[in-house]
């Protein structure tokens, strides 16, 4: 067997594997060889580090030593210096993992990870996904063990209800009392789904945790089956997720490999197989009964609940479905108890929560915190604040579901219960940070594009609602709004929500709601002012040629319309009437003089 | 997987492959591997260590490199860090001297003095 002194760790995530870090690998692997290095160097491709801004990343230990934004160029350095000599480079450190005086500080103190406590993410980045072994080094299935020998169903379920765990898809729903609805039946067959449809639009939880720990989830689905009576689960994934499906597919063939998904797991009667069913582009695949429909093959809508799944969902069984991240959180549960979990986050809200972070801040990526964090350490001790010293103008949580947060709210902590009141919600883990330059009518018409598009079309509240609120936001940001239009929007909203027949179509109007709420005096300019105070919505903005004007008449000639006017060494001015808001005089302008506004 | 022990077979074996991930530990070995220590034959020596802190199953060891420490002459050397005691710098090392520091220092808490820089400089 072969003694290795020194690990290195490369970023396989789909991120850092779109900026060539699988290039990186390779080339890392053969410039080891070169240097005759093969049997001391290991060179571990692992899952998401979560530090997605300094991507591609590789980590060497036993130093720890945090190289970012590595590039191909990089990787002779790194293998000579560090891996053949033993001198860390510090040049090409990450710049936070550097302390004052130069001196190498321990990746677990880097700002970006000093608050964070991964639970769900505990492996990602630091195992291979693709050996179920190191799974397995770091207690992997030791809980499921637990569960088969040495506990009941319904001490599984007592568990998991004591825990206070809740769904991390968005619902918030507590996943013990869940599983104790389906649990309850009496059937001849029951199911465990997954949802890995993570629809939202920068959100990438699952997808990191899919990628980084195949086995958390395979292993939480196997108590979870074990706990309310089933013998089968199903995958339900995004074609979208190339990386993340291989990966599972691999893991699945492991574990059936060493039997620990098949028959008489553990040497117990209890019997577990996995599929992978894979989605199709559609948004609305992701609401519980959607997805269930499209297991069966049917067209993926959702349709009335009550009946619940967990009394009657795939072909008529009792189902549990459970959000990817709520699973990566089962096995450790079992193993240090309900107590260990509630010791983090809040009284309601126990145990931690992945966020994806976006937008308009420093440290994009993938952090967990504990429930209680506020809004201000995530964005500001976390996230590094905003880029370009910025001001801070709103986060938006919970995607197209959910809504915006204002600087007044930055000190609240985060759960379940403190976003909802805020008119916002906890979601399945998005967090848009937006500054000064964004248009909040824009963001909520952003949204709106999106829900429009993935209405699946059954209800009339969400099918042609949703299109004449979008119609109306439109109006508003093309300058062509009144006030009336502002309370037609609200009063849609409202009559949406409560109608129509799905959380896709309930939850369509909150962003607009939100922006409403706090930003109602951009809504009012754009209507009443015709203008746009960030300066985005295109057809509310002016070109104006200022004083710095030289009167080259550059701008003249190359207006296309021909509306600039002025003669040579006089300031020119445009026709606001005939301008088609090209640019082209911006453009062409020797002096800067020309702005949009 | 047909009971408990089997998994934590599978276990033990991999987590040797892994401990390197929890970063460095409370007793370290540092190997001098610049050019003068690699010229004077520090590899078996790091070889040796490796494998002797292995075969022993130490979990609270971490054997590393490092650049040139400065007293080339004396190369290959070893410096020993442990929790609560002073540094101890070995000189003129080879894979036996490895061999017995593992034993006698690591192990069973007794510097190898004569394998010491101290000892060279008064001899």
């Amino acid at each position: 067997m072969n003694i290795y002194r020194s690990n290195v760790l490369i970023c396989g995530g789909t991120g850092c594997t779109s900026s060539k870090s699988d290039q990186i690998q390779e080339k890392m692997e053969i410039k080891i060889q070169e240097l005759g290095l093969e049997k001391e160097v290991k060179v571990i491709r692992t899952g998401c580090f979560g530090l997605c801004e300094a991507g591609p990343i590789v980590v060497v230990y036993p130093e720890g030593a945090f190289y970012s934004h590595v590039k191909l160029e990089d990787v002779d350095t790194i293998c000579e210096e560090h891996l053949l000599k033993g001198r860390i480079v510090s040049s090409l450190l990450y710049k936070g993992a550097l302390d004052e005086n130069n001196v190498m500080k321990s990746v677990e103190n880097v700002n970006f990870y000093k608050k964070q406590k991964r639970v769900a993410l505990r492996n990602c980045g630091r195992i291979n996904p693709e050996d179920i072994n190191e799974y397995i080094a770091y207690d992997g299935y030791k809980a499921l063990g637990k569960c088969l020998t040495e506990m009941t169903p319904e001490d599984v379920i007592n568990t998991m209800k004591q825990s206070g765990l809740r769904g991390r898809g968005g619902g918030g729903f507590p996943t013990g009392v869940k599983w104790s609805f389906a649990a309850g039946n009496v059937s001849d067959k029951k199911y465990i789904l997954c949802n890995a449809d993570e629809g939202d639009p920068g959100a990438f939880m699952d997808r990191s945790i899919l990628e980084g720990d195949p086995h958390a989830v395979i292993e939480g689905m196997a108590i979870a089956a074990y706990a309310i009576g089933a013998d089968e689960g199903f995958v339900y994934i995004r074609a979208e997720y190339p990386i993340a499906v291989e990966r599972l597919k691999i893991a699945i063939e492991q574990a059936k490999e060493v039997g620990l998904l098949g028959e008489n797991i553990f040497g117990t009667d209890f019997n577990f197989n996995l599929h992978i069913r894979l989605g199709a582009g559609a948004f609305v695949c992701g609401e519980e009964t959607a997805l269930i429909a499209s297991i069966e093959g049917e067209r993926g809508m959702p349709r009335n609940k009550p009946p619940f799944p967990a009394n009657k969902g795939l072909w008529g069984k009792p189902t549990i479905i459970n959000n990817v991240e709520t699973l990566a959180n089962v096995a450790q549960i079992i193993d240090y108890g309900p107590d260990w979990f509630r010791s983090m986050g809040t009284e309601n809200s126990p145990g931690t929560k992945v966020f994806a972070l976006g937008g308009k801040i420093n440290n994009t990526g993938l952090v967990e915190i504990p429930m209680g964090t506020t809004l201000r350490e995530v964005i500001y001790d976390i996230g590094g604040g905003i880029p370009n010293g910025k001001a801070f103008k709103a986060v938006q949580t919970g995607g197209p579901s959910g809504g915006c947060i204002t600087a007044d709210y930055l000190d609240t902590p985060i759960d379940y219960d403190t976003l909802t009141e805020l008119g916002s919600m906890m979601g399945s883990g998005g967090m848009i940070v937006m500054d000064e330059d964004n248009c909040m009518v824009d963001i909520a018409k952003f949204f709106l594009d999106f829900t429009v598009d993935e209405s699946c079309g059954k209800c009339v509240p969400c099918r042609i609602g949703t299109k004449r609120m979008h119609e109306l936001l439109e109006k508003i940001t093309s300058g062509n709004g009144t006030l009336k239009d502002i309370d037609r929007l609200e009063e849609l909203a409202h009559s949406i929500k409560a109608s129509a027949l799905c959380g896709l179509g309930q939850t369509a109007p909150n962003p607009v709601l939100s922006t409403l709420r706090y930003f109602r005096n951009e809504y009012e300019a754009h209507v009443n002012e015709k203008r746009c105070p960030a300066g985005v919505c295109t057809d509310l903005l002016q070109y104006i040629i200022t004083d710095k004007c030289i009167g080259c008449t550059k701008c003249a000639r190359n207006c296309p319309v021909n509306c600039i006017t002025g003669k040579v060494k006089e300031m020119h001015t445009i026709d606001q009437t005939k301008c088609i808001k090209c640019g082209a005089c911006q453009e062409a302008c020797p002096v800067d003089a020309i702005i949009k506004k | 997987m047909k009971s408990l022990e089997e998994l934590k077979k599978i276990r033990e074996a991999a987590i040797k492959d892994i401990e390197l991930r929890d970063g460095e530990q409370s007793t370290r070995i540092v190997v001098g591997m610049a050019t003068c220590g690699i010229a004077a034959g520090a590899r078996p020596v790091l070889q040796a260590f490796l494998d002797e802190v292995k075969k022993r199953g130490l979990k609270d060891v971490t054997v590393k490199q490092t650049g040139c420490i400065g007293i080339c002459r004396l190369e290959p050397v070893a410096e020993v860090y442990r929790k609560g005691e002073e540094k101890v710098t070995y000189v003129f090392m080879n894979p036996e001297k490895a061999r017995r520091v593992v034993a006698e220092h690591i192990v069973n808490g007794n510097v190898v003095t004569e394998f010491t820089i101290g000892a060279y400089e008064t001899k």
